[in-house]
């Protein structure tokens, strides 16, 4: 299935991520390191005892060498292991298992709107280059671009949910227990999010197809006769596809942030409210914990796309 | 190509033309991008004056006036403690111009540096600094923003400077790709037979040839650090009450959406405007320095 130099390409692609992924976790480990002051003290909370300190002085080997103490923490982070919340003193891994699937339903729901509203916008721009449609596409993009996303969020709720009631304001279904609730609640957050992502889509989608309809390749097959609608569809569609994974993959890191801000104004129990709650009242394991899932989220979801372009794209495997 | 050989003596006579001249020509062929200009002008003379022009102290509280709708004594109305919504949406434009701009610093500051030293250096120097560049773009930059603010201490210059420091691989990324093109270059050649040392032929001969992209993208990376900054106000982690920041003017209005909902949207414009204007003088430029997207 894969030719030799794809799969030289993958584990060059998986070889190449490793330094990454140590480089982040060492970076969200780091973050406690920033506390100024004794770190025990921060995280024994206020009024402790100093037996209490010396027993979170131990728990966390603070007072061992720094690479040690991050070997630790890495190992005890693979084992689920991502100490507890110093407020609630629930697991960290159990919070995150909680919030994170209700963020990628988000997510997800986002990018799949930004992908089925974004393609047709960028295909007809592309098609009509320089003309109005285009125009209009261009202008409504940078306005997109430029909106707040949690300003759009509140516009949605007063006017769609306030004024009209055609969706619930707030608060948020579990995909697993009621799927049609789920929908229906998520549909105003996944909007808000993928306002920036159709933009997003739209004017890459465009730039590379205009690209690739000037070039001379393209010019031959205009020459031979083929109509334009052929040539769009069936060639352009094709050349670009590979570009498109890029764009999702920046899409991801893109809603993933934007989601900690809508995920405020919707009351939505994801990561964005536990990491915003978290930081407001200093309970940093839960913090760290929060990142680093953001974190290897993306660095998954690009090394997934960097494998599928090495295999889609044979002019990239063949470098 | 027949555009090359119309382009040519265009571009010449633009290389010999002085700054002046080629602003004017870079606004007369871009309209939009002039309007656009003028925006940040405004908004910026905003910031500075906002003392001088605003109508009201945008922290003062007037119990007798709460939520009021736009009136001549108060153009956009007031909020829910009865402070003139105008004065502060000018100066909140203090808070988003320092806020963008404290942020774009750090991230030149950090990043050109660093993406010079990598494309020049080669070898295992690049190699390193270029896997450090993928591991910060990976991750998602407000989300860093906010656990650092949060680590540091709450508050608007933190928070900035956190958001700066995520922004400054994307500048270091475009910085090393330039100067591996430009370092093949004979006058670098030339230079380093002359027996300058690699921090001379950096400053003096890679930096003002690599300078132009990195340019376009700290204008669109001020839109982007303005929203940042919007964000993280709205959240409360950015500028503290009772100071006044559009983000933070937002999160208020929300609060008492169903009473006077026209309370946000006046903010909110005012983030759009400024990130739009912002966008369109960086694409515009991105199109008046780039040699190859010859105009029609």
């Amino acid at each position: 299935m894969l030719n030799p130099l794809q799969r030289r390409m993958l584990r060059r692609r998986i070889v190449q991520a490793v330094p990454v992924i140590i480089m982040a976790t060492f970076s969200v480990f780091m973050l406690l390191k920033l506390l100024p002051g004794d770190v025990a003290i921060t995280l024994a909370g206020e009024n402790a005892t100093s037996e209490r300190i010396e027993e979170i002085r131990q728990i966390h080997g603070l007072d061992r060498p720094l690479l040690v103490q991050y070997g630790q923490w890495a190992w005890n982070a693979v084992q689920g292991d991502l100490s507890n919340s110093l407020l609630s003193g629930e697991a960290v891994t159990t919070t995150l298992a909680r919030v994170f699937p209700n963020t990628m339903f988000i997510v997800c729901y986002a990018i799949v709107l930004s992908i089925v509203i974004g393609v047709p916008l960028g295909l007809l721009a592309a098609s009509q280059a320089g003309g109005l449609a285009d125009r209009l596409v261009m202008l409504g993009s940078s306005v997109g671009v430029a909106l707040p996303n949690f300003w759009i969020a509140m516009i949605l709720v007063v006017v769609l949910a306030l004024n009209r009631q055609l969706f619930p304001a707030t608060g948020f279904v579990s995909p697993w227990e009621d799927p049609l609730g789920a929908v229906w609640y998520a549909t105003l957050p996944a909007v808000a999010l993928a306002a920036s992502g159709v933009a997003e889509v739209a004017r890459q989608l465009r730039s590379s197809l205009v690209e690739v309809l000037n070039s001379q390749h393209f010019r031959t097959l205009h020459a031979k006769g083929l109509p334009f609608r052929t040539v769009l569809w069936k060639h352009g569609l094709r050349n670009v596809s590979v570009n498109l994974l890029t764009v999702i993959s920046l899409l991801v890191n893109r809603t993933l942030a934007a989601t900690v801000v809508v995920e405020v104004v919707f009351a939505i129990p994801g990561m964005g409210n536990t990491i915003v709650n978290a930081t407001l009242q200093r309970d940093f394991p839960v913090v760290q914990g929060a990142v680093l899932a953001m974190v290897l989220t993306v660095i998954t979801v690009n090394l997934i796309a960097d494998m599928l372009y090495s295999v889609l794209d044979p002019r990239i495997s063949q470098r | 190509m027949t555009d090359a050989t119309v382009q040519a003596p265009h571009q010449a006579q633009i290389d010999r033309d002085g700054f002046v001249t080629r602003f004017r020509h870079w606004l007369t062929d871009d309209p939009v991008a002039a309007i656009a200009l003028a925006v940040l002008c405004m908004i910026v003379g905003c910031a500075i004056f906002a003392p001088w022009i605003s109508p009201y102290d945008p922290t003062l509280q007037n119990y007798d006036a709460m939520l009021e709708g736009p009136s001549a004594a108060h153009l956009l109305g007031t909020d829910d403690l009865g402070r003139d919504v105008f004065s502060r949406l000018i100066h909140g434009a203090s808070a988003s111009v320092y806020a963008s701009c404290l942020a774009v610093g750090v991230a030149s500051l950090l990043g050109i540096p660093v993406g010079l030293i990598a494309g020049y250096a080669g070898g295992w120097v690049d190699e390193a600094i270029s896997r450090v560049i993928d591991t910060f773009l990976s991750f998602p930059a407000i989300v860093l923003a906010i656990a650092v603010t949060g680590v540091l201490g709450i508050g608007l210059t933190n928070a900035m400077i956190s958001v700066g420091i995520v922004f400054a691989p994307q500048l270091a990324r475009l910085a090393r790709a330039r100067t591996l093109v430009l370092k093949q270059e004979l006058y670098v050649d030339a230079a380093h037979c002359f027996g300058a040392s690699p921090a001379w032929i950096l400053a003096r001969h890679i930096l003002p040839n690599a300078i132009q992209p990195v340019l376009v993208q700290m204008t669109l990376l001020m839109a982007v650090a303005l929203l940042a900054e919007a964000s993280l106000s709205f959240l409360g982690l950015g500028m503290q009450p009772p100071d006044p920041s559009w983000g933070s003017m937002i999160a208020r209005a929300y609060l008492y959406a169903q009473i006077a909902p026209a309370q946000m949207y006046a903010p909110g414009i005012a983030i759009l405007v400024t990130a739009l204007a912002f966008n369109t003088v960086g694409e515009s430029l991105r199109e008046a320095l780039d040699p190859t997207s010859a105009k029609p």
